[in-house]
């Protein structure tokens, strides 16, 4: 049975009030973020806010053509939908201007947009059509590749714009995949794989004994052994095993130490050959009693030696000098505060000094003199947190939580695959860009420009998140039309 | 519902967003109210950048005397938001300004239009480049102005008044240059013309940054973790000029009350020794508050002051070019050592010779004696050396031939790869120029153009040119590209001239000759070999141009010299001697003819030149 519902009664309102109430936060934040001295009115079209007002005008419009399209339609024409976003990212990457280096703006008369944005909407439409069709399950690797292939082709389209920062919100897919199906080890080993570059990198300046090895490569090692600790105690149920292993390196380690008073010997040799020494027994293990799982094990910590080996070349060789900095500068390897370190101690200070109840609004020095960069787009939380303080920054957080959380309930409510895959997209896109921009400007995340929902200045981000946002909206009141 | 063992997963996926959002939560919690790190009670700590200016690149001679220095000079700042309670009048009057300029000084910072860059908040420039004097009275009542600031810089001065247009200035940076290169900020200097220009990376140095800590309401409240981060400025580095100061000194002197230039030239080197440009200025006047005033009075002077005449002005050479036709033709084929034309003293044809000497003339006189219808004759059987042909095409490839062979000499092109600011090319008049004067191809030919056989007509050079070509002549065939940087690096700029070395004894031979027994006998140095030539250059503006260019020692030469005195008369009368007295200087270290440098020093050619 067809049931035709009005869209007044099947749009669910909570998530548009949470929108809206983001949305003219961010609208005020930009307004004290941008106020100068001698400027008068929020509504001052040649100032930020006064454009953002209209950025915020042609969103909403944006949104309600939206709410009027037929819901199959988005289903019918993902893949074309996602095409079309493809050959227009490759595109710009010819037909955009470099600014500072990056050719991801296409610029057509008065307006510029990023087709980037609209990338993000066209991956989740895409992902949720392929997932929902009728013969796919995500059950085993074999079934990952196509939604790879999905994701990686705009990733590597915006890497080459030189976008690196969106580039990585397509990792955000990641947590839609884990809900559909994919197995939580992948999410580990990713974890794993973060933590091991971080230790690594950070370390391998620290010489120990002055010319004997790297802290970086010993720490890396342990962890790998922690691991194979950790694996066979939850996963082989063997804590005799685990034992064994804990006293064979601690044994090795010693020797060592007392070697090296008359030999020299180099601990980040002794730390492989433990890893390495490891790996046989547990492949010795595992032909005696069979213990299919082992195999997993030996073959995962040779592939961490091998990345903690290159993880040094990696960064030095794969990421571009700035960005290296940019981590240098967060793992708290080097500190420049005039240099690469500027931003995030700006934004440290202007937060830090906000206080509880905040300076008040239109009264941060911070932002105000102009010490914060970016202070209206990627660091635009700043302004919050000074003027507003702990309570104001906390309510910002609760209302996204909020917002997430509706998210994820409208998802789980869906009775069509398609809807709820396309709805976890939603969520994980803006969960990433949330997680990534405050703990940037919080400092424990690196300095990546992405921008924050519905707060940065900015029509081509808001009108993408609205797109996004409205779709499942639209998607959401359809439920209702497919009662039987 | 298909996956509905994969439901349970949301919890998952909602408890990773919900962690995600509590330890943010808490990290503000720590930022914000634990650490006090980030907050002084309620006022804030902001950082104030404080610029430090490095000291520019001293500039020395070349034997090492210092040239250009700085002094101390302070810039008043203010920011307009912190000004409150002024007392206008104690302030102008301490700063000894009157209130209607103040006044008019303040709307012109706070003019968008005029400064782009304004804003209330940050230091905006009041007043410039004053004095230690200026600010003597208001520096100890500073504390009565919040909102203003003392800024400290430096400023160039000089140790002798001279060599202002190849020294150059210093001014506020262009809008241009701020876009162009992120070291400049609006308010900043940079060279702006001469050696400042040029080496403008070299002499500035670094900037460097003192980190200060502001409270909300801007006061200063000292350094940011005790000046740890702050970043000392770098100071420039210096540069060591080819100039000698005491030849300089002289040239500048001996163009006094003349318009004219003279250029002396290391020969084996290029190192440019003097290069003087009259009449010139004081470079010190150029610097500090009086700058535009003095610059706008230079600007408008009617002998153009700041006109570089030894690398922007463009003269004939006259007879001086009969040295390098010498050459050429003889490379060509037209002549050779022993050919020699008929003179019919003032009644030849088409070209009439001034001087007085028998007939027919060999090479070597024709050099002594500056004889110009024997040049015109070697010109001509130059040209038609392989006959006119038909349409004149073997005429005009050797004209080709020709113009190549001159220019190789560093003649009627800039260059590009020495270290002068603003140089004029000269010209040597190429095939297609004659061929749009005279609207075809066959419209002209040697005869048409014989005026350049003695160096008039279409010909041109600087006199930088001009003393190039004699470092040419007296290198038998190379030339290094003239600098005033002396470094190694420059010494590597050799170029080649299209001349055989067996033309050159002759051409030697004839310049020695022209002190010996020639037009210049009377300016000869006893004990000195020096080869020259004499120039009377007939130009459209009055009397001839006197011209004198040569080279000292015959055997192996170590300076040589081009001399331009402006509608002076003959080059026998002005130029001879200004060369001679140079070369008595750079040679022997002093002067002992001072009669004739007092009379050349006072001898006015041009009453309108002002001493600066």
């Amino acid at each position: 049975m067809y049931r035709n519902v009005s869209i007044k009664y099947a749009l669910d309102w909570t998530t548009v009030f949470y929108y809206v109430v983001l949305i003219l936060m961010g609208w005020i934040s930009i307004y004290g973020a941008s106020y100068d001295f001698d400027q008068a009115s929020i509504f001052d079209f040649s100032q930020r806010a006064g454009k953002q007002f209209i950025w915020i005008l042609t969103a909403f419009s944006i949104g309600g053509i939206l709410l009027l399209i037929d819901s199959k339609l988005y289903n019918i024409f993902a893949y074309i939908i996602y095409a079309s976003a493809m050959v227009l990212l490759f595109v710009t990457i010819f037909a955009a201007h470099d600014i500072k280096g990056s050719r991801s703006w296409l610029v057509l008369g008065p307006i510029s947009f990023q087709p980037a944005e609209l990338a993000k909407v066209a991956t989740a439409l895409a992902l949720a059509k392929f997932m929902s069709s009728y013969n796919y399950k995500l059950k085993n690797w074999k079934d990952l590749f196509p939604l790879g292939v999905i994701i990686f082709i705009p990733f590597a389209l915006i890497i080459l714009q030189n976008e690196t920062g969106t580039a990585l919100v397509f990792v955000a897919f990641l947590l839609t995949l884990y809900r559909e199906g994919m197995k939580g080890v992948v999410l580990l080993i990713l974890s794993f794989t973060v933590l091991l570059f971080v230790v690594t990198i950070k370390y391998s300046i620290v010489p120990i004994q002055v010319d004997r090895g790297t802290l970086g490569m010993v720490l890396g090692m342990g962890i790998i052994l922690v691991m194979q600790i950790g694996y066979a105690i939850f996963f082989g149920k063997n804590t005799k095993e685990a034992l064994y292993l804990l006293l064979g390196t601690v044994v090795i380690g010693g020797i060592t130490y007392l070697l090296n008073i008359w030999f020299y010997v180099s601990y980040n040799y002794v730390a492989i050959f433990t890893v390495v020494a490891s790996c046989i027994y547990w492949s010795i293990t595992e032909l005696f009693y069979r213990y299919k799982k082992y195999w997993f094990l030996v073959i995962f910590s040779l592939g961490s030696v091998v990345f903690c080996f290159s993880s040094d070349y990696l960064f030095e060789n794969v990421l571009e000098p700035h960005q290296q900095v940019r981590i240098k500068e967060l793992l708290k390897m080097e500190s420049n505060l005039t240099g690469a370190g500027y931003n995030v101690n700006q934004s440290k200070i202007a937060i830090g000094s906000g206080g509880f109840w905040g300076k008040g609004f239109l009264n941060g020095t911070q932002t105000k003199l102009k010490y914060v960069p970016e202070q209206d787009t990627d660091f635009i939380f700043c302004t919050v947190g000074e003027e507003h303080g702990f309570w104001g920054s906390t309510l910002v957080l609760f209302v996204y939580w909020l917002l997430l959380m509706r998210l994820l309930r409208i998802a789980e409510r869906q009775r069509d695959p398609f809807s709820r895959i396309y709805a976890y997209c939603v969520a994980s896109i803006l969960f990433f860009h949330l997680m990534i921009n405050i703990g940037m400007v919080l400092g424990i995340m690196p300095v990546i420009g992405i921008p924050l929902p519905f707060f940065s200045y900015g029509g081509s981000s808001l009108w993408g998140f609205t797109i996004l946002l409205f779709i499942l909206l639209r998607l959401d009141a359809a439920r209702l039309e497919q009662q039987q | 519902m298909i996956n509905d063992e994969l439901q349970s997963r949301r919890y998952v996926v909602a408890g990773i967003i919900s962690a995600v959002i509590v330890l943010y939560i808490l990290r503000l919690f720590t930022i914000q109210i634990i650490d006090t790190k980030y907050k002084n009670g309620a006022d804030s700590n902001a950082f104030l950048k404080k610029t430090q200016f490095p000291p520019r690149g001293l500039i020395y001679d070349r034997n090492h005397k210092l040239l250009v220095y700085n002094k101390p000079a302070y810039d008043i700042a203010l920011i307009m938001r912190e000004i409150r309670g002024l007392d206008t009048l104690a302030f102008c009057k301490a700063l000894n300004i009157d209130k209607h300029n103040f006044i008019n000084r303040l709307e012109e910072i706070k003019d968008r239009k005029k400064n782009p860059n304004y804003s209330s908040y940050t230091p905006q420039l009041f007043m410039t480049q004053l004095s230690s004097a200026d600010i003597a009275t208001i520096q100890q009542s500073m504390y009565k102005y919040p909102g203003f600031y003392i800024q400290s810089r430096t400023l160039r001065e000089y140790t002798y008044p001279f060599a202002g247009q190849i020294l150059g200035s210093i001014g506020e940076v262009s809008q241009h240059k701020i876009d162009n290169d992120d070291y400049y900020k609006p308010g900043d200097y940079a060279g702006r013309d001469g050696l400042e220009y040029t080496y403008e990376e070299q002499l500035r140095g670094e900037k460097g940054v003192e980190i200060l800590l502001r409270d909300a309401k801007g006061r200063i409240k000292g350094k940011y973790e005790n000046g740890k981060e702050d970043v000392a400025p770098k100071a420039g580095e210096n540069l060591t000029l080819t100039l000698d100061a005491q030849l300089q000194l002289l040239a500048e002197k001996l163009l006094t009350g003349k318009l004219g230039s003279i250029v002396a030239i290391e020969p084996s080197t290029g190192e440019i020794l003097a290069i003087a440009s009259s009449p010139t200025f004081n470079p010190g006047i150029l610097v500090g508050r009086q700058r535009s005033r003095n610059y706008n009075s230079l600007l408008h002077d009617p002998t153009k002051p700041l006109m570089n005449r030894a690398t922007q002005g463009q003269y004939s050479p006259g007879s001086a070019f009969k040295t390098l036709q010498a050459l050429v033709c003889q490379q060509m084929g037209g002549i050779t050592e022993h050919t020699m034309f008929a003179c019919n003293g003032p009644q030849s044809y088409p070209v009439k010779c001034t001087h007085h000497h028998g007939s027919p003339v060999s090479l070597l006189s024709a050099v002594e004696q500056s004889c110009n219808p024997y040049f015109w004759n070697a010109f001509r059987s130059t040209m038609e050396r392989n006959g006119y042909g038909t349409r004149n095409i073997n005429f005009r490839t050797t004209y080709d031939e020709w113009v190549d062979r001159v220019k190789s000499f560093g003649l009627g092109e800039k260059f590009k790869d020495g270290d002068l600011y603003e140089q004029s090319r000269g010209y040597i008049p190429t095939q297609k120029f004659y061929n749009r004067v005279y609207r075809s191809e066959k419209g002209w030919r040697a005869i048409t153009i014989r005026s350049n056989a003695i160096g008039q007509g279409e010909v041109s050079a600087t006199p930088l040119q001009m003393a190039n070509l004699m470092c040419a002549i007296a290198n038998e065939g190379h030339y290094i590209t003239p600098h005033l940087n002396k470094c190694d690096s420059m010494l590597k700029k050799i170029h080649q001239c299209k001349v055989d070395k067996k033309y050159f004894p002759v051409v030697f031979e004839g310049m020695w000759r022209v002190f010996e027994s020639g037009t210049a006998r009377a300016s000869k140095i006893p004990g000195i070999d020096m080869c020259g030539k004499t120039g009377t250059a007939d130009n459209s503006h009055g009397k001839p141009h006197s011209v004198f260019v040569g080279f000292a020692p015959r055997v192996n030469p170590k300076i040589a010299i081009a001399v331009i005195v402006e509608n002076a008369g003959f080059g026998t009368t002005y130029a001879a001697p200004i060369f001679s007295l140079l070369v008595e200087q750079y040679l022997k270290g002093k002067i002992t003819r001072t009669e004739l440098e007092e009379k050349t020093i006072n001898t006015v050619t041009n009453s309108y030149v002002q001493e600066r």
